[in-house]
């Protein structure tokens, strides 16, 4: 495969994988404060990207951004407020089956809202046709955007769990709820606070990807199968790991077509890579086992 | 500092105290014993606001409008509760820095750094382990961690359910020496203990819980020496021991 070839794919591996990584964090992020995995996780991209796309005709681009990903952040926590706050001590199975109840739920409002059709926030810089030269390979510069804009916000939120009361609160919670309580953290506005810490993420990454690839009221879940592979892949509640796993995933699917295999069965690799771990890793590539062993679930 | 009256609490329907009235003084140890079941627990949990009361009141450092687990631990009440529950996933400093939170926020004076070394004073095993993650502690280890954790908020009440479960005589004795010790530098303390000797042996006053009410109390040699603790809870038999005096 000659070099333009490679670096060709091996970008375009890149973009999906930085989207897959950051799909990965937010289930991260509330799994890491709840112990659920939100399965709306998808739908916070595509609100991201159609809510920007419909204010960017009433207002310049970056303050579209700006007030979607906003908007979001409030939806994501209106989402826990109405659905999931007053819940006494769920099981992890019914707020599964919530999240993936409003996950569709969401879909079909949007169906409604912005229909079916494909749309797309215009380019950040450039056009379509314009093109940055790396290693032989022509990258639009919506690539670097998106790569600078999703690596910076996986920084910060290492830095966020790491270094802030708020974080360590957070983990706290995810941690042993009871104990949190006792420690005088208020349990329930973690939980919030991580669905809007989510959703806002998710929402940024489906803005500076929507140019690429695109927005469309579906996208969700793809987007949320594919999140999940990658959080697993890289060991749940890990997100530097999601990252590494994000990238690996989006580069084999990338080569994968590369190599002729047909882009149909593209999805299936996902699948399959998630049923390998799940039998032989089942605390991801990156994780800690003995970490994973003093997780309740 | 800590009076109740009347205190009526449980789970839904159904009722597992019935008209506790109790007091706690500054300075005091005061000991709760009771068999398996008699709400010992559920008495804590209570007071430290994760239950709510369905009647009678809590007057604690006089105020009687503390409702929130959060405003309580404010307030300078702190709960060891039982079974350790320490964050497992998380490093022995990052439990500790975290049972200080409530101080650190509301408290300009706080300093992390002073409670810290209080701590490690305390409990220098601890210190050994501060990178360790907490679920990796031995059963003893995680004991001490709870204590401290919650000794990070500085609490002027402490409540412990149960610390000597589970662990060797020497622990146990260990875990007294430092409830004693927390006595001696100003703190009160509320213990429930199965180990009914050991806990009257250092309190000052104890009480009796069965099936959530409460049947004795008084000075803790009192209750020491009364026949009927003696028969239930320190495993003597009264009458078997006249008996062979008689012979
Ligand atoms: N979450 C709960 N839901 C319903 N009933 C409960 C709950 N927790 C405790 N109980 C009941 O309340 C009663 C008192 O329980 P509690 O845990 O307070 O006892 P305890 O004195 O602490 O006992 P132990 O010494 O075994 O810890 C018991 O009959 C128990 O079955
Ligand atoms: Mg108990």
């Amino acid at each position: 495969m000659p070099l333009e070839l490679f670096s060709q794919y091996l970008f375009a591996g890149i973009t999906y994988g930085i989207i897959y990584a950051i799909v990965a964090i937010g289930f991260n992020i509330i799994y890491n404060t709840t112990g659920i995995i939100n399965f709306a996780q998808g739908e916070f991209v595509m609100l991201g990207g159609m809510i920007s796309i419909s204010l960017n005709s009433l207002m310049p681009l970056p303050l579209a951004i700006v007030c979607a990903v906003f908007i979001t952040m409030l939806f994501g926590g209106l989402l826990e407020i109405v659905f999931i706050r007053w819940l006494e001590s769920p099981s992890v199975l019914r707020m599964i089956i919530i999240t993936i109840g409003l996950s569709i739920v969401i879909r079909e409002v949007a169906l409604h809202i912005w229909g079916d059709g494909v749309r797309a926030l215009p380019y950040f810089t450039g056009n379509v046709v314009s093109s940055v030269q790396i290693l032989g390979a022509s990258i639009s510069p919506q690539v670097l955007w998106a790569l600078a804009v999703c690596s910076i916000m996986v920084l910060m939120l290492s830095l966020f769990f790491k270094f802030t009361s708020l974080g360590r609160e957070m983990q706290a919670c995810a941690s042993n709820r009871l104990a949190a309580t006792l420690c005088g953290i208020n349990a329930r506005n973690m939980v919030t606070f991580s669905f809007m810490l989510s959703a806002a993420i998710g929402a940024v990454a489906g803005c500076v990807v929507s140019p690429i690839t695109s927005t469309q009221y579906d996208m969700g879940t793809g987007l949320a199968i594919k999140g999940f592979t990658v959080a697993v892949l890289g060991g749940l509640g890990n997100s530097m790991a999601a990252v590494a796993a994000g990238l690996l995933l989006g580069i084999i699917e990338a080569f994968s077509v590369g190599v002729g295999f047909p882009l149909v069965f593209q999805d299936a690799i996902a699948i399959s890579i998630l049923l390998v771990i799940l039998f032989v890793r089942p605390h991801g590539l990156f994780g800690n086992k003995e970490a994973a062993g003093l997780k309740e679930f | 500092m800590l009076k109740i009256k009347n205190l009526e609490a449980g789970y839904g329907k159904l009722r597992v105290l019935k008209k506790i009235s109790m007091h706690v003084d500054k300075g005091e140890i005061v000991s709760l014993i009771g068999a398996n079941g008699a709400g010992k627990t559920t008495l804590l949990y209570t007071i430290a606001g994760m239950i709510k009361v369905g009647g009678g009141d809590i007057s604690l450092f006089d105020c009687a409008d503390l409702a929130s687990p959060q405003a309580i631990v404010k307030a300078g009440c702190s709960l060891v509760p039982e079974g350790r529950q320490v964050f497992a996933t998380m490093t022995v400093e990052d439990n500790l820095i975290l049972g200080g939170y409530v101080q650190y926020k509301q408290d300009k004076g706080y300093s992390r750094e002073v409670e810290l070394a209080h701590i490690y004073e305390i409990f220098p095993v601890l210190q050994e382990r501060r990178s360790q993650l907490a679920g990796t502690l031995s059963g003893g280890e995680q004991q001490m961690l709870a204590m401290g954790r919650s000794l990070m908020a500085k609490p002027q009440l402490i409540m412990m359910d149960e610390p000597s479960t589970g662990l060797a005589p020497l622990i146990v004795k260990e875990i007294f020496h430092i409830v004693m010790r927390l006595r001696d530098e100003g703190n009160t303390v509320l213990l429930v203990e199965q180990n009914a000797k050991a806990a009257l042996g250092i309190a000052d006053r104890g009480y009796v819980l069965e099936t959530g009410k409460i049947i004795l109390q008084g000075p803790a040699e009192d209750l020491l020496a009364n026949s009927d603790v003696q028969r239930a809870y320190l495993g003597r038999d009264v009458d078997a021991a006249a008996a062979s005096c008689d012979v």
